[in-house]
């Protein structure tokens, strides 16, 4: 199986932090990966590595067929190459009606003269009102996205992710503040996502994950200490140590 | 601009329109072309005050919109008069040489370069035409400068700014030195533009002699009016669209915008220069009607109070942009004229012109502390939209699902 992107061997130190020790990953095309790990596992600093915030000391990430180095790109040649991050907290304009957010995250020409003189097509505002339908928001278009609720700024995010149409996915603890229907339905949404692209996740929630039924790749200390399935892992002595305590 | 723009903006039309009332009625009342119930000093004070609104459009733009606290926009306004002003003084002074020479044989046009170089620059001691001036003589390349100098030194400016991400209050910073830099460089007498004498006579536009000052104080309102519809315009179709969305998640936003594959540098790069030659514009107008000008008006205190009209106007509307600066330039005009009249206090007597820089600098911290809309909240006042009132303290994860007015009740 071909890799859709390719981590191997990066290490990123902060003030003298390992923050990452020489870590290796790797993952394929229509992948679905939780990825856990303890608090200072690494987590946030992997994903921000592959999408450009942070450079590496060494390594290298390589992406897609033709293996384009990223770490040569900055954040928005990145996001535009297909990668697409959904934070921890929602972030959304949120003086910004939710049209308006969806219609800046869908997928056009990011150039400021394009976009000065581009103006919506009927098509733009379909798959806008579709992508709003989709994450349960075809009602609020014209609400300023400020004044949703928590989890509705959530689904926001993921509906402008979906209209940045990426090939990867990271998504950092997608299930925070949730209830658990939504829960529920984020679960079978990143499922369904992982059909066509790849999707990485991070989060804390063990049961979150095992209803993610997937592949999992455990952190601690910025490397990897075990990857499989996930009753394969919570089997790993080391990893119960780490996540039991000492 | 496709149809329905208007439509989807409707204080454009408005502002337009009162645009060109206010213009007309001014004409109707000069001493020029009506009853003479306005001055033409006055004409002339107006028609500033619609070059000082089309500079806070640009401000409202870079600040209001785009989030960049610039304190050099003044700095371009004035490169865009000193631009204009060379041409002014340059064709001028060859006019006043030509008609006092009285020599049999026409001058050669190297005495006569001379003749204008010893004009222009006696006054600092010099009688050469510096290499800046080599373009003087032509208006259409003057005019051209007005637009490429600023528009270059911004863009130059910009970038180096930008690339190396410098945000916030250092931006802020980096443009004011860049100011200051600007202004005591022109100081200089050997900068080539006559130090701390500035350019003066630009109110004598060459070729007009005939043309009293009562009818040209009209034609600049005319065309100041014209580009302050314009700039509108303009300012109005760019925060419109897509691009106005995009400038906004960049004031609210900055890291979230990247991560959506826009580049943020190449977006403030683009606001920058755009706003740069804007105010350029905007300052080629303004002082051929204030018929002087030197390196004092590019102080940095001149971009301070450009920010304060905004904030006071309101920023993040184009309208407020432009009620700000029209109110509190003339109103600065009326207190600092000498024509308020004292408030006598019994123990005590404030004279506004001492007083009036307290008086704008309190009610500057008021609105930003009570108003932060400024004056184009009355708008939303009449139209009865009221911001929801959340005490300033972002919802968490608890308090997030619930919807705003669940929580505040």
């Amino acid at each position: 199986m071909s890799q859709l992107l390719e981590v191997s061997g990066i290490s990123v130190t902060f003030d003298g932090f390992r923050a990452i020790n020489n870590l290796s990953f790797s993952i394929a095309e229509a992948e679905l990966r939780a990825v856990i790990g303890p608090n200072g596992a690494g987590k946030t600093t992997f994903m921000d590595i592959v999408t450009g915030k942070t450079r590496p000391n060494e390594g290298r990430v390589l992406w897609g067929e033709r293996s384009v180095n990223l770490l040569r790109m900055n954040e928005a040649q990145i996001a535009r190459a297909g990668i697409g991050r959904k934070f921890q907290r929602p972030t959304v304009f949120e003086d910004q009606s939710v049209a308006e957010n969806l219609m800046m995250a869908l997928k056009a020409n990011r150039s400021p003269w394009k976009v000065l003189f581009w103006r919506a097509a009927a098509l733009d505002h379909a798959r806008v009102e579709a992508l709003a339908t989709e994450v349960g928001l075809g009602d609020q278009l014209e609400r300023k996205s400020g004044e949703l609720s928590h989890g509705q700024k959530q689904w926001l995010e993921i509906g402008m992710l979906l209209a940045q149409e990426p090939r990867l996915l990271l998504v950092d603890e997608p299930a925070a503040g949730m209830t658990l229907a939504e829960r529920e339905q984020t679960t079978a949404l990143l499922v369904e996502l992982a059909k066509t692209r790849a999707v990485v996740v991070v989060e804390h929630d063990m049961e979150f994950v095992r209803r993610l039924n997937c592949k999992v790749t455990v952190l601690h200390e910025g490397s990897v200490l075990a990857e499989g399935s996930l009753d394969h892992v919570t089997a790993n002595p080391q990893v119960i140590e780490v996540y039991l305590g000492r | 601009m496709k149809p329905g723009f208007l439509s989807k903006n409707p204080s454009v039309l408005t502002f337009i329109l009162i645009l060109a009332v206010f213009t007309l009625g001014v004409t109707f009342l000069s001493e020029a072309y009506g009853s003479g119930v306005i001055s033409t000093s006055m004409v002339k004070t107006l028609g500033k005050t619609l070059c000082l609104c089309l500079i806070a459009i640009a401000m409202d733009l870079i600040w209001g919109y785009t989030g960049i606290l610039s304190l050099g926009h003044f700095a371009f306004f004035g490169l865009g008069g000193y631009m204009v002003g060379m041409w002014l003084m340059y064709a001028r002074t060859r006019e006043i040489v030509l008609s006092s020479a009285g020599g049999v044989l026409p001058m050669t046009p190297q005495e006569l370069q001379d003749a204008i170089a010893t004009q222009i620059f006696g006054v600092v001691g010099a009688s050469e035409l510096p290499a800046v001036w080599s373009l003087a003589g032509s208006l259409p390349a003057q005019l051209a400068l007005v637009v490429l100098v600023p528009g270059i030194l911004a863009f130059v400016f910009g970038w180096l700014a930008f690339k190396s991400r410098v945000t916030g209050v250092y931006l802020s910073i980096l443009t004011q030195a860049m100011t200051l830099a600007l202004s005591l460089y022109l100081f200089q007498n050997d900068s080539g533009l006559r130090g701390n004498n500035g350019l003066s006579g630009l109110q004598n536009i060459p070729g007009l002699d005939a043309v009293g000052q009562d009818a040209l104080s009209v034609w600049f309102l005319w065309v100041s009016a014209l580009a302050l519809g314009l700039g509108y315009l303009v300012a109005a179709f760019i925060v419109s669209g897509k691009f106005g969305s995009v400038i906004r998640g960049i004031r609210d936003d900055e890291a979230r915008v990247r991560f959506l594959g826009y580049s943020v540098e190449g977006y403030k790069l683009f606001v920058f220069t755009l706003t740069a030659v804007i105010a350029a514009i905007a300052g080629a107008l303004y002082y051929p009607q204030a018929g002087i000008i030197n390196p004092a008006e590019m102080a940095p205190i001149a971009s301070i109070y450009l920010a304060v009209w905004v904030a006071i106007g309101g920023r993040g509307r184009l309208y407020g942009a432009v009620v700000g600066a029209a109110f509190v330039s003339l109103v600065s005009t009326w207190f600092t004229g000498g024509r308020a009249p004292d408030l006598n206090l019994g123990f005590y007597t404030v004279k506004w012109v001492d007083w009036w820089s307290v008086l704008l600098g309190l009610s500057f911290v008021l609105v930003t502390l009570f108003a932060p809309k400024g004056l184009a909240g009355l708008v939303d006042l009449f139209q009865g939209l009221r911001p929801p009132k959340r005490g300033g303290t972002p919802m968490g994860p608890s308090d997030g699902s619930l919807r705003e007015q669940e929580a505040v009740e």
